[in-house]
């Protein structure tokens, strides 16, 4: 990856970690959007490392955590927002909100808040790559605790037996719930599960965007080359409750501390500035701008028309 | 015109969709070699079409669902099968919160045309959890067209019907039907899914029922005609999207519905049966609408206790009388 894809990847990150506080903040004010956000602040490098590896054609099935693979994949921010905000110019014309969000226009066709049930979906676009002799690979985001699902067992017993070209992409962001990894599985890598399937897997450190950029383009050549699928875990944390309502009591201080110390967008911009690529003005730059693509992402929202509410009859059937 | 079985219709529809669209694959536990003895409804198919396009899969109903699902999506045209209905249990979530909803949740951009078949039926001898007519549920997911054909020609029609349409379609088959024949139309043809068919017209009382019922509807008329009672029965073919038009005239016409179902009591489709008649025709109905249903218990395994759960013909015979 050039300075200039890394200068891409930091603005990435930069952009989910805004659009993200921006809606913790909106969350507050019941004018503005209400109920409980579900943010992935800490865990850009997941989401921008993964996105920036992938072409337009390729798939994105991803879960309830999703703001962050959405716009990393090339989901407008406008447009994620105005759904956010449940007006008709969003991606789903408000019958998505916040948790849902499909947007076909740049191949991010599922986003399932049943923890899991993405899985076998991935598996099924795959399979139609396979079929139709096509080159786009799936990747599937999901958490630690979608693990313990029996739709994850399948899936990727089946992705496995039939060499699919699809990248299960877990992101262990130690916590599942309110549950902490130990309390709820018994092995200390979620990666260590492929091999039940006769699949490879890798761990990769989540909070380096680079390492998960190549990593997950590793693993789309080899689906691509016809060598089937790959689990790849990214090690994260979730800084935030799992959604704005959660006051995580169950989360120890110092613990959310020393992963902020591991701030993956610190990271590569340090790394950025020991090298001579980025300098304090481009990234006061960068933070002008997104400052920029966010407020007007929450302005277009805003001042979109609410659905009519004979609306909600459409789009059920072809 | 070619005496084939139910299975045999929907070998033949699958069959010729198959060969007319390259799209069309199936998948399924068993689809191509199969541990169950004699035709099945997709014997041959893998010799015809290759393991490519006729997918053995492993024993996993939601990583089944869930492909038809991401397959679907992709532009395929997957037709996969849950062997038994309580199994469809299994694949719910990918069924009611993925197939059913996702094309809503896109705002109408994405279509998901898939075909779930599912076999179901009691009077097997196999017991409740493989006997467990679950169309009810079904039928309350919106999204999802539900079908359940009752006569060969019927079947054929309907999933052809089914593959070419492009919402996800469940396509309900009677197990016991599977074994028994009819007249089915050579030629390629398709039968709409939303339209009931008056299998037999009558005068005095409408019933309504579908899938292998209708076979229990048909010996009760012919009892019921000799002693100068005249039966008309609507087979609904299709549950969703449900024919209410044909439904409600025939109900005007006779001023008598009893409904006739395998499936149990409570929560069955039958209460939306009568529920129609009630909200739209009850000015026309001369006497109460009656239920004929299984009790609500488990279908048992033992043949007397079978065939005890199966509403039968002296049961719609004493329930219709009752009318007049």
């Amino acid at each position: 990856m050039d300075n200039q894809e890394k200068k891409k990847l930091l603005r990435m990150m930069l952009l989910i970690r805004r659009f993200e506080e921006k809606l913790v903040a909106l969350s507050k004010d019941p004018q503005k959007i209400g109920g409980m956000m579900i943010v992935c602040t800490g865990q850009e490098a997941a989401a921008a490392g993964s996105g920036a590896a992938l072409l337009p054609e390729d798939v994105i099935i991803t879960n309830h955590r999703s703001h962050g693979h959405l716009l990393a994949k090339g989901a407008e921010p406008d447009l994620i927002m105005a759904e956010i905000f449940g007006r008709r110019t969003g991606y789903n014309k408000g019958k998505s909100g916040t948790l849902h969000i499909a947007a076909p226009e740049v191949n991010a066709l599922c986003t399932t808040t049943v923890v899991g049930g993405g899985i076998p979906i991935a598996m099924g676009t795959a399979f139609a790559a396979q079929y139709q002799q096509k080159d786009y690979v799936t990747v599937c985001y999901f958490g630690n605790g979608s693990s313990d699902e029996g739709s994850f067992h399948e899936a990727l017993n089946m992705a496995a037996l039939w060499n699919l070209p699809v990248i299960f992409l877990c992101e262990n962001n130690v916590y599942a719930g309110a549950q902490r990894m130990e309390e709820h599985t018994k092995v200390q890598n979620i990666a260590d599960r492929a091999i039940a399937y006769g699949m490879r897997g890798e761990i990769v450190d989540g909070n380096d965007a680079l390492a998960v950029y190549e990593a997950v383009q590793r693993a789309r050549e080899e689906c691509l080359s016809g060598a089937g699928p790959v689990l790849i875990e990214c090690k994260t944390y979730r800084w935030g409750g799992h959604g704005t309502a959660d006051e995580q009591l169950y989360q120890p201080q110092d613990e959310i501390a020393s992963w902020k110390e591991k701030c993956p967008i610190n990271k590569l911009k340090a790394d950025l500035l020991q090298t001579g690529a980025l300098t304090e003005l481009d990234y006061q730059q960068m933070e002008t701008e997104i400052e920029q693509i966010v407020d007007q992402a929450v302005q277009f929202a805003e001042t979109s028309p609410w659905p009519d509410p004979a609306e909600a009859l459409e789009d059920v059937y072809v | 015109m070619q005496q084939i079985t139910l299975g045999e219709a929907v070998n033949q529809a699958l069959r010729e969709e198959m060969r007319r669209d390259e799209r069309v694959f199936i998948a399924g536990e068993g689809v191509g070699v199969s541990i169950h003895s004699g035709p099945g409804a997709t014997s041959g198919l893998l010799e015809e079409f290759g393991p490519r396009r006729v997918k053995d899969t492993p024993v996993s109903e939601a990583g089944i669902a869930g492909l038809a699902v991401g397959a679907s999506v992709m532009g395929l045209l997957p037709v996969v099968e849950v062997m038994f209905n309580p199994f469809f249990t299994i694949a719910a979530d990918q069924i009611v919160n993925h197939a059913a909803k996702l094309r809503y949740l896109s705002g109408g951009k994405s279509k998901f045309p898939l075909v779930v078949r599912i076999k179901t039926g009691a009077g097997i001898g196999a017991g409740c959890q493989h006997s467990h007519n679950l169309e009810a549920w079904l039928a309350h997911s919106p999204g999802l067209k539900v079908v359940m054909p009752a006569t060969p020609a019927d079947a054929k029609g309907l999933l052809k019907s089914a593959i070419r349409d492009e919402n996800p379609v469940i396509f309900i088959e009677d197990i016991i039907l599977h074994w028994v024949p009819g007249p089915v139309p050579e030629e390629d043809y398709t039968i709409p899914i939303g339209v009931a068919d008056i299998k037999k017209p009558g005068t005095d009382v409408t019933v309504v029922t579908w899938s292998k019922a209708l076979g229990t509807a048909f010996k009760a008329a012919g009892q019921l005609e000799q002693e100068g009672i005249s039966v008309e029965i609507v087979d609904l073919r299709s549950l969703v999207p449900l024919d209410e038009a044909t439904i409600l005239e025939s109900v005007r016409k006779t001023g008598r519905l009893v409904i006739l179902h395998e499936a149990t009591r409570t929560g069955g489709f039958g209460g939306e049966i009568a529920a129609l008649a009630a909200e739209k025709a009850f000015d026309a109905l001369k006497a109460p609408v009656i239920r004929v249903t299984a009790p609500d218990i488990p279908v048992p395994c033992s043949k007397p206790l079978e065939d005890f759960y199966m509403p039968n013909e002296a049961d719609l015979i004493e329930a219709i009388k009752r009318l007049f």
